[in-house]
């Protein structure tokens, strides 16, 4: 765990109590069963953005705590182990995009709002089943067309930052604008847009690799959901190993899932310390900062490396008793692996990597 | 020795670093530079040049080799942010701290919290210095992994103990001028029946024989121990008390082994620095071969996650107070990737990184070999891959055998 200030250990606290309280599993079983058109409980996300947390990224002239990336990570890692269907990893993104990038003007006009929540931002950047950091769509006369694959919280979203191939675009909902809903096995919302001359306004102010600052902060925020999701499926794991009984013992007792969970419990060190480091790079390096790139490609690689190890071995550890959907384990292996495939791959990452060290 | 003032306790951190700076413009003998032997606490004693000796006895009576440690002892008596200062500096100018082995990394740490004060007076300062060799007498014939197994038995008689027995793997014996050893008090208890003391490696019953390994390096040793005479005042915390003051030793010695210390200096050069000389590169700057691109790539990623690791362990146990548990997961981590990255580096060089000895092979190629091969031994000493995931399992995730 990374040495917290004070302000960040009492987000951390606030962040961990209401998502085992009001947010555990059982309420996205909820959301499941229940369907909203956003993909999650509005309620919930008014009560979030009521904690601030739509703002921790946001500079405080503009409404939100500017808290910064630690802090936002921290309260993403615990939504993610109780695996909490809202759009604030999206919506942050999005709020980044335009702190970044935008003019004065343009952040005055949407940060405010993305901070108190009642605009949700969402990132519309790939545009088939795998993240390439190509983008297709063009630009006319402040007009935009495009396909864009696999948004994340699509339907809940107002505010789409949409990659084009000369730049990033802010695109209100509104005309021109159609989406249609892609069922993944995470169940949370994902949906094709299409952009048939939508109305867009560029975000100009950002320098030319504006899109990979996005997508690296894309990159940790969501390594730190993973990361929540593995130190949960790896808790979860032990308590159920020190409570079934087999062969008159607690499994906890055998030496081959001991080391096991040895193993595991090295992982998730590792892990984490990537996902902090990445989160701490972008607090210490701002826009563009010179470690950014590289501790971004760490962290997801990192994160899909381990997630998705633990999520296999928590069922195979669970016995048949994971493989039901009673239990919650399968939750985590069905949105690991959306996540994994989300603002990177692991080969992705690794060729990205390498070329950023030059080899 | 005295020859060197005193130096000043500097009021801020910048007055600090120029104090380091100008230290080692007037002290670091600029023959030295890079030179730094990783190896040095295994490979023996280097034969010590003059500048050498020079530099070691500079940092040594300012305590800096050992900055942490109390300057009523003989260390440098720094704080945490004046320590990472000095290393920066001495980095920088391409110096390195001349004393180290296994006093400084295990024994002195531990002889601080258990020692008497009429020990630690005696025995910290020539550590801080680096004048006196310390080996390690743990492991036995029959007390490998089951340590506490160990037999070499203290007989009382009255003012001293009278020892008998064989210890091996004793890194460093044959050079050694004294043993912190843990050794059998009590037949009857295995656990509360050892104890911990000190003996000189002097002592005429004491029989040194080297054991030469796969790497063809010889540096660890049989150590044999006939009617040894060690005097009471050698015994350190309580007879008894051996067991608990042995691991404390252990938990150091892991956090050496892993990470900040000897594995990351020998983990100097980036392997794909290395990989670009050795192989193809093609026109866009990347290695033609992708396959091990790839996996260098990866191993890379793993490692730079290590380090991120060994960082914040070093922030943790500040936090906390003192070494942990966690020792046993950077181990098992920080010696894992050792040998990961010694296995990729030679299937790099190919044949070339196979050398034995002799013509056809660079000074770095032959050390590679001799280091892949000594590598093997890291995930066996200082307690095995295995007995850390039993320490991790059962006194950090708390899966205990009955419940």
């Amino acid at each position: 765990m990374a040495i917290l200030n004070e302000e960040q250990e009492m987000l951390r606290d606030m962040a961990r109590e209401w998502a085992a309280n009001e947010s555990p599993p059982a309420a996205f079983r909820q959301v499941r069963s229940q369907q909203p058109a956003e993909g999650y409980s509005p309620d919930a996300w008014t009560t979030m953005a009521a904690m601030g947390w739509a703002g921790i990224v946001i500079p405080e002239a503009h409404g939100g705590s500017d808290f910064g990336w630690l802090s936002a990570g921290l309260v993403v890692e615990e939504l993610g182990k109780t695996l909490t269907a809202s759009p604030l990893v999206a919506s942050t993104l999005a709020a980044s995009a335009i702190v970044l990038g935008g003019s004065e003007e343009q952040k005055a006009r949407w940060l405010p709002k993305l901070a108190s929540g009642e605009l949700v931002g969402t990132l519309a950047m790939d545009e088939g089943p795998r993240h390439d950091g190509r983008s297709s769509a063009t630009v006319e006369g402040g007009k935009l067309s495009g396909t864009k694959a696999f948004v994340h919280e699509a339907d809940g979203a107002s505010l789409f930052v949409v990659s084009a191939a000369d730049g990033l675009y802010v695109v209100e909902k509104g005309v021109g604008i159609t989406l249609s809903s892609r069922k993944l096995t995470d169940q949370r919302s994902h949906a094709e847009v299409t952009f048939a001359s939508a109305a867009a306004e560029k975000l100009a102010s950002g320098g030319d690799d504006l899109l990979d600052q996005v997508l690296d902060r894309a990159r940790i925020l969501t390594a730190a959901e993973m990361l929540g999701m593995a130190q949960q499926v790896f808790d979860v794991t032990l308590d159920y190993l020190k409570q079934r009984v087999q062969f008159n013992q607690v499994l906890a007792s055998f030496q081959a899932l001991q080391h096991r969970m040895a193993d595991l419990f090295g992982d998730l060190a590792m892990m984490r310390s990537a996902v902090e480091g990445g989160l701490e790079a972008l607090d210490a390096g701002g826009p563009g900062g010179v470690g950014v790139p590289r501790a971004a490609a760490v962290a997801k690689a990192e994160a899909n490396r381990v997630l998705h190890t633990m999520s296999r071995e928590g069922v195979q550890l669970h016995g048949g008793i994971g493989m039901t959907d009673e239990y919650d384990i399968g939750f985590y292996l069905k949105r690991a692996r959306v996540l994994e495939a989300s603002w990177g791959s692991t080969g992705y990452l690794k060729n990205r990597f390498a070329a950023l060290a030059g080899y | 020795m005295a020859t060197l003032a005193e130096p000043k306790t500097a009021t801020t951190d910048n007055a600090f670093r120029e104090e380091v700076r100008a230290f080692v413009a007037e002290h670091f003998p600029a023959e030295l530079k890079g030179k730094n032997n990783a190896l040095a606490s295994v490979e023996g004693p280097s034969r010590e040049s003059a500048a050498e000796k020079a530099w070691r006895e500079a940092m040594g009576s300012c305590g800096w080799g050992t900055p942490t440690w109390p300057r009523e002892y003989g260390g440098g008596g720094l704080t945490r942010a004046q320590t990472r200062i000095l290393q920066e500096e001495l980095a920088r100018a391409g110096a390195y701290n001349p004393i180290g082995g296994m006093g400084v990394m295990m024994f002195g740490p531990t002889l601080l919290e258990y020692g008497s004060e009429e020990q630690k007076r005696e025995h910290i300062p020539p550590i801080a210095r680096g004048e006196i060799r310390w080996c390690q007498g743990y492991s036995e014939p029959g007390a490998g992994s089951d340590l506490a197994n160990l037999q070499t038995f203290a007989e009382d008689k009255g003012d001293h103990y009278v020892v008998n027995g064989q210890k091996t793997w004793t890194s460093g014996g044959q050079w050694a001028d004294k043993c912190f050893a843990i050794v059998r008090t009590d037949r009857s208890d295995k656990h509360n029946g050892i104890s911990f003391m000190l003996i000189d490696m002097k002592d005429p019953g004491i029989d040194v024989r080297p054991i030469q390994m796969i790497s063809g390096m010889s540096p660890f040793c049989e150590t044999f121990f006939t009617d040894v005479k060690v005097p009471k005042e050698n015994l350190v915390g309580a007879e008894g008390q051996g067991w608990t003051i042995g691991k404390r030793l252990l938990q150091h010695e892991r956090t050496n082994l892993s990470g900040g210390g000897a594995m990351a200096r020998l983990m100097g050069q980036a392997l794909s620095d290395i990989a670009k000389k050795y192989l193809e590169v093609g026109d866009d700057g990347q290695l033609a071969d992708k396959v091990m691109r790839d996996r260098i790539a990866d191993f890379e990623i793993r490692w730079q996650s290590f380090l991120l690791t060994a960082r914040r362990a070093v922030e943790e146990s500040k936090a906390a107070g003192g070494v942990s548990e966690i020792s046993s997961v950077l181990k098992k981590l920080g010696t894992k990737l050792g040998q990961e990255r010694s296995e990729l580096l030679i299937e790099i060089m190919g044949l070339q990184g196979l050398g034995w000895e002799g013509v056809g092979f660079s000074d770095g190629e032959l050390g590679g070999t001799r280091g892949w091969l000594f590598g093997k031994a890291t995930t066996i000493y200082g307690g095995s891959t295995e007995i850390q995931n039993n320490i991790i399992a059962k006194r950090v995730l708390g899966m205990l055998d009955h419940q």
